[in-house]
């Protein structure tokens, strides 16, 4: 009886002993060889850009090198105004984005769910996102005024949608064979909500986050870039308007640093939710 | 457990109809017609029929999952409604939660259920793995296991629960022939050790001999019993017993019953 349990465990290399792929397990710098071979080949950029940039083959104004970049940051924080403009352009995404979320999620579960729901908000849903959202920056302004709200409402607009309809399409592609089970389980509306649903769409509800984000930085500089008295944005606007190339390259990088540290955050969150996949 | 007395009438169907209508071909469809039969505590019956024979649609009507156009349902002398805690169904396909353990998806119905603390039906969940044999199991998620292993968690899942009547609907039919003899053998095992009255689908006539008290068969579409069978082959039952002339003799039986019925649903066919 146990022998043949094991028997079919060999099919698929899932005994009971999970020692057991310790087994030729790669040595431990293994572990780390991604991230190595992803900071050598920056390192190697950085070093190829200050060549270039000494050799001069590009003209100083137009192409700063990575060392004019790093002074550029010296300067940058020698003056407490940075500070403020990144406060600003902080609170535009952190508001723009929890908005988003906070507003996204629970109205895309709804419209998974409730069929009359989604029937009703379909129109308005699918005008605003086959609409290029960003278009309505310069309305937004004249609505909002040149303060953060109106940086809050194009963030906004632009990561509601991938977040709405990421959610809504989860909830819609529960597995019926599951929804089958809990109700023959005699699981109630809530029940099957907590246990089937939920779970069930996390995977589109982070890809909905993750589009999310490339939208909500996306809205934060194009708003600043229309009209804004402070902000990450509006710096990196101003530099570039005035040739000061260090300033705008040092601005860029920092916004897209920040994209990628929300997205390896959201990352990390996929994986951890997908950890029953097998092959992770 | 609950140990029902031996002999009475556990769930009774009289007259069942079920129709419904198919949202594809936009026309009323009539599954059962006119089904009368009684399944008796603590009895293992076998329905077997042509594909297509409406065998599917009436367990999902005794489980509650669709409602009956007709006649009544009853289990232990109370109609069936809806789904309950009384029942439980062991699918074709095992419909486990892919994101839960082994140990998570067999506690499932018991947490639906609520009766008991999270311990408690963690305790019991343990029982249940240990006695389909996956004991070690317990932290493996379903896409590790295969088919066989992941039909035993949701036989575990359906048994967890307790109920009083146990429902099996075609649930080895997508494993492999040597898995499937091996599950079917196992599945005596565990039913010797519970004792639940249980109704089982399946198109295999071997498999409903070998598993069953009596052997039901339906007619072609819309279903009704055929033929009904006492299988008096002695219990404990080992596989051996397939090739015996008395089990040969009750397949002759049950398979010329199917044969004719699979001829009748085929002259149309020919006329038209």
């Amino acid at each position: 009886m146990k022998a043949a349990i094991e028997a079919e465990a060999v099919d698929t290399a899932a005994g009971p002993q999970r020692q057991s792929r310790a087994v030729g397990r790669p040595p431990a710098l293994a572990a780390y060889q991604p991230a190595l071979l992803g900071a050598l080949s920056v390192l190697v950029f950085l070093v190829a850009w200050q060549l270039i940039a000494a050799a001069r083959v590009v003209p100083a104004l137009f192409l700063p090198a990575p060392t004019d970049i790093a002074d550029a940051y010296r300067q940058m924080f020698r003056d407490p105004e940075i500070w403020l403009d990144l406060e600003t352009s902080g609170m535009e995404v952190g508001y723009g984005f929890g908005l988003a979320i906070l507003i996204g999620l629970p109205l895309g579960i709804l419209m998974g769910w409730y069929r009359p729901l989604r029937l009703a908000l379909d129109p308005f849903v699918a005008f605003f996102y086959s609409t290029p959202r960003i278009a309505l920056t310069p309305l937004l302004i004249i609505w909002f005024g040149i303060g953060i709200y109106s940086k809050v409402a194009v963030i906004f607009l632009g990561a509601f949608f991938p977040i709405t309809i990421n959610t809504m399409a989860g909830i819609r592609s529960l597995d019926p064979l599951l929804l089958q089970a809990a109700r023959s389980f005699g699981a109630r509306d809530a029940q099957i909500f907590r246990t089937i649903a939920l779970p069930g769409s996390v995977p589109f509800i982070l890809t909905g986050l993750r589009l999310g984000v490339g939208h909500a930085l996306i809205g934060v500089v194009v708003g600043e870039l229309i009209a804004a008295q402070h902000g990450i944005g509006k710096r990196m606007s101003d530099a570039f308007t005035t040739f000061n190339m260090p300033t705008g390259f040092a601005a860029l990088i920092m916004i897209a640093a920040t994209g990628v540290v929300l997205t390896v955050v959201i990352q990390r969150l996929e994986r951890r939710f997908d950890a029953w996949r097998p092959g992770n | 457990m609950t140990q029902p007395a031996a002999g009475g009438v556990k769930l009774s169907a009289r007259g069942v109809r079920i129709e419904y209508w198919q949202e594809r071909s936009r026309r009323s469809f009539l599954a059962v017609e006119g089904v009368d039969l009684d399944v008796r505590a603590g009895e293992f019956v076998a329905i077997v029929g042509p594909s297509g024979c409406g065998k599917t649609t009436f367990l999902n009507a005794v489980d509650g999952l669709i409602p009956i156009s007709g006649g009544s349902l009853s289990l232990g002398g109370r109609p069936i409604k809806g789904p309950s805690h009384d029942r439980a169904m062991v699918f074709q396909h095992p419909s486990l939660l892919p994101w839960r353990t082994v140990l998570a998806n067999v506690a499932y119905g018991l947490e639906i259920q609520g009766k008991l603390s999270r311990g408690q039906s963690r305790e019991r969940s343990r029982d249940y793995i240990r006695l389909v044999g996956l004991d070690g199991f317990e932290d493996h998620f379903p896409l590790e296991l295969s088919g066989g292993m992941q039909q035993r968690v949701n036989l575990a899942r359906a048994l967890a629960t307790d109920p009083e009547l146990l429902l099996l609907d075609e649930p080895f039919a997508a494993l492999d022939a040597q898995t499937r003899e091996y599950m079917q053998l196992e599945l005596l095992r565990i039913w010797r050790q519970t004792r639940k009255t249980a109704v089982f689908i399946t198109h295999d006539i071997k498999e409903a001999i070998y598993l069953a008290d009596r052997v039901i068969v339906f007619t072609a579409r819309p279903g009704r019993v055929k033929l009904t069978l006492e299988i008096g082959l002695p219990r404990p039952r080992d596989l051996r017993l397939k090739r015996t002339p008395a089990f040969v003799e009750y397949e002759d039986t049950v398979w010329s019953a199917i044969e004719e019925e699979s001829m009748l649903g085929r002259t149309p066919v020919a006329v038209s």
